[in-house]
């Protein structure tokens, strides 16, 4: 039986179109970040806010399955519960930020603290819950692999979904309302564009964080833990301990756009935790390319385009999608970076 | 709280518990015979509910409904079979994932154009819609009672299948080495067939028995499919036998949990709070259970050990 | 002379099936120990609870003077224990240069820097680069290791091995599908190996067997029922019976 960790792209020669293609997608990538970059300011100039608000939510869920791509790419764990840690970074902004507004203490030892409406410190709160509970989550679940990893993993964001309808305090099914976004040091955060420039800033910085992590010993290792766990394990190294230290950071990245995307909505609900996200999370990344450094910015801006398209044009886009997403997943090996870039190649 | 209301509670378990068996059997009998992780299996238990619904809101008869919700979803899963699924045994699970998503979303959205967004009632065959008097004086619904010894009956037959039968000679034989029988000259392809719509049969049935206690709506089939992965989990994978105790042990710890535990909690708590914290403990009950059979066995209570 | 290697009484059994019976076995420092048998015998079973990956259901392995028995897979190759596996484990979609910085880093204990290249690590990749030199794969670094031919992925197997600095080499069938003009070009690579780190080397190819070991064990049943120099164990009685049917 196959061990369900992903094999990632086959290798590709480094033939005569190697370096060409290679240059395509570098290309590619610089591309869409000048795409990032100057559609908002034309939406600025142009006094289209919405389309502002559109990209913002592509790059939300760009670092989001960026975020994923940690644990799937490098690591090969194919994860069907990242929404938990979306979701984790969600109510950590909507219960510090409830708690300010409506004034009551959320806890009073050994201080009185009232909750917070800074989004550095609703993000630094994000960022170790989700990574606390990719901890937990990790330790049990990576006692498995393959298909078992894929159904924990499933089943936990399940429990996370059903812990939050019945968490009453907090709005149960009906989630919670934050009236005002919250606040981060020098910028104002209700100017679209402005919050735009801090999702856009983590977004880079997670692509950095990848883009290092890769070819740093530990991304080396953890790569080679999803090639050959033996051999890993050989030299002195535990598979284990890399793959959850993967998952744990991947959770905190994940939670990290959670935050994000909570303060875009100045909304949070259950729904943050649902199934259906986290595997659009894991199609985000597919729809670009796995192995890619920009699959997931890809996969989300395709994804956040289609569904504003084509959920324009009919109620039922989903159909559309499925039917497009089953196309690529069986005749269209390394989605759409691949499409343009050529076959993924060894990293080095 | 008394005993037969524990009893009724217990009775509901086994009853939710044998539903999720019909789920959980299609899903291990695919995972251990072609390997394959089905997404899309929830939406064969939503695609014999709703053919049950409409043939049954048609002719006015259950019976008839039960039909064609097991051949309406046997219908669907051998088409995608040949179609969808037959191009993923190869791939890993990652492939299969994303590829059975799509499904979802193509079955989902489907469905919904078809019937619309409002659920629909399928009622409970009238014969069937009274109490029925046990001993201990317990009066329990008689539907109820039927789908229980129905589940138990398919569950028997499916024991009796893979035990007894040619068939089931060949699928167990599948599980542990395809090439040899396809050597011996068994169309592989055939059986992979057979025992998806097989699946998907149970899957549908379970589907239309369920549909007639709750609604009949687009999106019912994932929550089930989830809770059918943690009974496959808690029971290991592959084993029938695994989905039967692990189907029977979350459908009771999830029923029970939910009238208990607040129960249990308001005997060291206040009773609002009590409520809250029982009842928010008992939505995850089931997962803390998996939790602890992971550490306790990680392949499962009846799967290979590794 | 030393020993650095060394099983007591190791017993495994598997239901009824004995694959290991009461084997004792020593590696000094400086030679090449050959563990050879006919299929069956329980040479894999042997080698993986030397490795760590099976444990023993009697018995104890010492590794330089040390019990060692209890330590997982991963802590037997920090404490020195190199190993080769009879099917390459290798990170395929990697290049060369990548798999021996790998274990590089398993050496040096580094896997927890994240940002920093390894490849910009000059400690690692020297490292790294004098194995890959030493076993003549140095043009072939930035090669797709997938794309190696069979006998250049024997090879990166024991430059693996290699870059540990191991007190100990356990190699499994090193030779295996390279045919003899293959196997006879790994032999003097191995006889200049012993020098560092001795070698318990599993093999097939008697040719190389004989050529190349100081001492030979004879597995049969899971038990060793000869160990002895090469002459020893050619001229050894039972050894004919149990791979001639001699009668003894």
């Amino acid at each position: 039986m196959s061990t369900g960790q992903i094999g990632g792209q086959p290798p590709n020669p480094r033939g005569i179109f190697g370096p060409k293609k290679q240059g395509r997608e570098a290309l590619l990538n610089a591309l869409v970040l000048l795409g990032l970059v100057i559609v908002p300011l034309w939406a600025v100039m142009a006094d289209e806010p919405f389309t502002i608000t559109l990209v913002t939510r592509a790059v939300i869920f760009a670092l989001a399955a960026v975020g994923l791509n940690i644990a799937l790419g490098l690591g090969g764990l194919v994860s069907l519960g990242h929404a938990v840690f979306f979701g984790i970074g969600g109510y950590a902004m909507g219960i510090l930020a409830w708690h300010a507004q409506n004034y009551v203490p959320l806890f009073e030892w050994p201080v009185l603290f009232e909750g917070t409406k800074s989004m550095p410190v609703i993000w630094a709160v994000a960022v170790l819950a989700s990574a606390l509970a990719a901890f937990c989550i990790g330790l049990l679940s990576l006692r498995t692999s393959g298909v078992y990893f894929i159904m924990i993993t499933l089943a936990f964001g399940q429990m996370f979904y059903y812990f939050a309808i019945s968490w009453a305090r907090y709005g149960g099914e009906d989630g919670m309302s934050i009236y005002v976004r919250n606040g981060f040091p020098g910028l104002n955060t209700l100017d679209p564009i402005q919050f735009y420039g801090l999702c856009l800033a983590a977004l880079l910085l997670g692509l950095l964080l990848h883009a290092r992590l890769r070819r740093a010993p530990f991304g080396l290792a953890l790569n080679a833990a999803r090639q050959a766990p033996e051999r890993v394990r050989a030299v002195g190294l535990d598979p284990l301990r890399l793959r959850l230290l993967a998952f744990t950071l991947s959770g905190a990245i994940t939670g990290l756009a959670g935050a994000l995307f909570a303060d875009l909505n100045r909304f949070v609900s259950p729904t943050m935790f649902s199934w259906q996200l986290s595997g659009e999370f894991i199609v985000f990344i597919i729809l670009g390319g796995t192995a890619r450094l920009f699959g997931p910015v890809v996969g989300a801006v395709l994804f956040v385009l289609m569904e504003h398209w084509l959920g324009a044009l009919t109620e039922y886009w989903h159909i559309g999608f499925g039917a497009l997403l089953l196309l690529i997943v069986l005749f269209g090996q390394g989605g759409v970076i691949g499409l343009i870039a050529g076959k993924a190649r060894a990293h080095d | 709280m008394t005993f037969s209301l524990i009893l009724e509670q217990v009775l509901n378990g086994l009853q939710s518990g044998i539903m999720l068996f019909l789920m959980a059997a299609g899903l291990t009998l695919i995972f251990g015979v072609m390997g394959l992780i089905n997404l899309a299996h929830g939406s064969l238990y939503m695609v014999g509910a709703f053919c049950a619904a409409a043939v049954a809101g048609l002719t006015g008869s259950f019976v008839l409904g039960l039909a064609a919700a097991l051949a309406g979803a046997a219908l669907a899963g051998a088409l995608i079979e040949l179609v969808v699924i037959r191009r993923l045994y190869a791939r890993d699970h990652l492939d299969q994932v994303l590829a059975t998503f799509a499904l979802i979303l193509i079955f989902s959205e489907g469905t919904r154009w078809v019937f619309g967004s409002f659920p629909l009632y399928l009622d409970v065959p009238d014969a069937l819609s009274g109490p029925v008097a046990l001993p201990l004086g317990i009066q329990y619904p008689a539907y109820r009672l039927a789908i229980i010894v129905v589940g138990l009956v398919v569950a028997a037959g499916l024991f009796w299948l893979i035990g007894r039968t040619r068939l089931g000679i060949r699928i167990r034989a599948g599980e542990n080495d395809r090439e040899m029988i396809a050597a011996l000259g068994v169309d592989i392809g055939r059986l992979y067939t057979i025992v998806f719509a097989l699946g998907a049969a149970l899957a549908g049935l379970a589907g239309a028995l369920v549909g007639a206690i709750q609604s009949v709506q687009v999106g019912m089939g994932e929550p089930v499919l989830i809770l059918a992965f943690v009974v496959i989990v808690i029971g290991g994978i592959g084993s029938i036998k695994g989905a039967f105790i692990g189907a029977l042990l979350v459908g009771l710890t999830d029923t029970l949990g939910r009238i208990f535990l607040p129960e249990l909690f308001k005997l060291v708590m206040e009773p609002s709070a009590a409520t809250q914290a029982g009842s928010a403990l008992a939505q995850i009950a089931i997962y803390v259970l998996m939790a602890a059979v992971l550490v306790w066995r990680p392949t499962g209570l009846f799967g290979a050990r590794a | 002379m030393t020993e650095i290697l060394s099983t007591r009484g190791l017993c495994k059994a598997f239901g009824a099936l004995t694959a290991t019976d009461d084997v004792s076995l020593t590696l000094r420092a400086g030679e090449i120990h050959a563990l050879i048998g006919p299929n069956g015998a329980g040479k894999s079973t042997l080698i993986a609870q030397i490795g760590g990956a099976l444990s023993p259901d009697r018995g104890q392995v010492f590794l330089d003077g040390e019990d060692v028995t209890a330590l997982p897979v991963p802590a037997r190759a920090r404490k020195g224990l190199a190993r080769t596996f009879q099917i390459s484990q290798l990170a395929q979609q990697d290049t060369v240069l990548q798999n021996v910085l790998l274990a590089a880093i398993g050496a040096a204990r580094q896997p927890w820097r994240f940002w920093r290249p390894a490849l910009s690590d000059a400690a690692l990749r020297g490292r790294a680069e004098a194995a890959l030199t030493r076993v003549g794969l140095e043009d072939h670094a930035a090669t797709v290791t997938a794309e190696l031919s069979h006998g250049q992925r024997r090879l990166l197997e024991i430059a693996v091995a290699l870059t540990l600095s191991p007190k100990a080499f356990l190699m499994d069938e090193p030779m295996a599908g390279l045919g003899a003009e293959g196997a006879a070009r790994l032999v003097p690579l191995l006889r200049d190996l012993k020098a560092e780190a001795p070698i318990l080397l599993v093999e097939h190819d008697m040719d190389a067997v004989f050529a190349l070991a100081d001492r030979i064990s004879v597995l049969v049943s899971g038990r060793v029922i000869a160990t002895g120099t090469a002459d020893e164990i050619r001229r050894n009685a039972a050894v004919r019976a149990a791979y001639l049917g001699d009668a003894a």
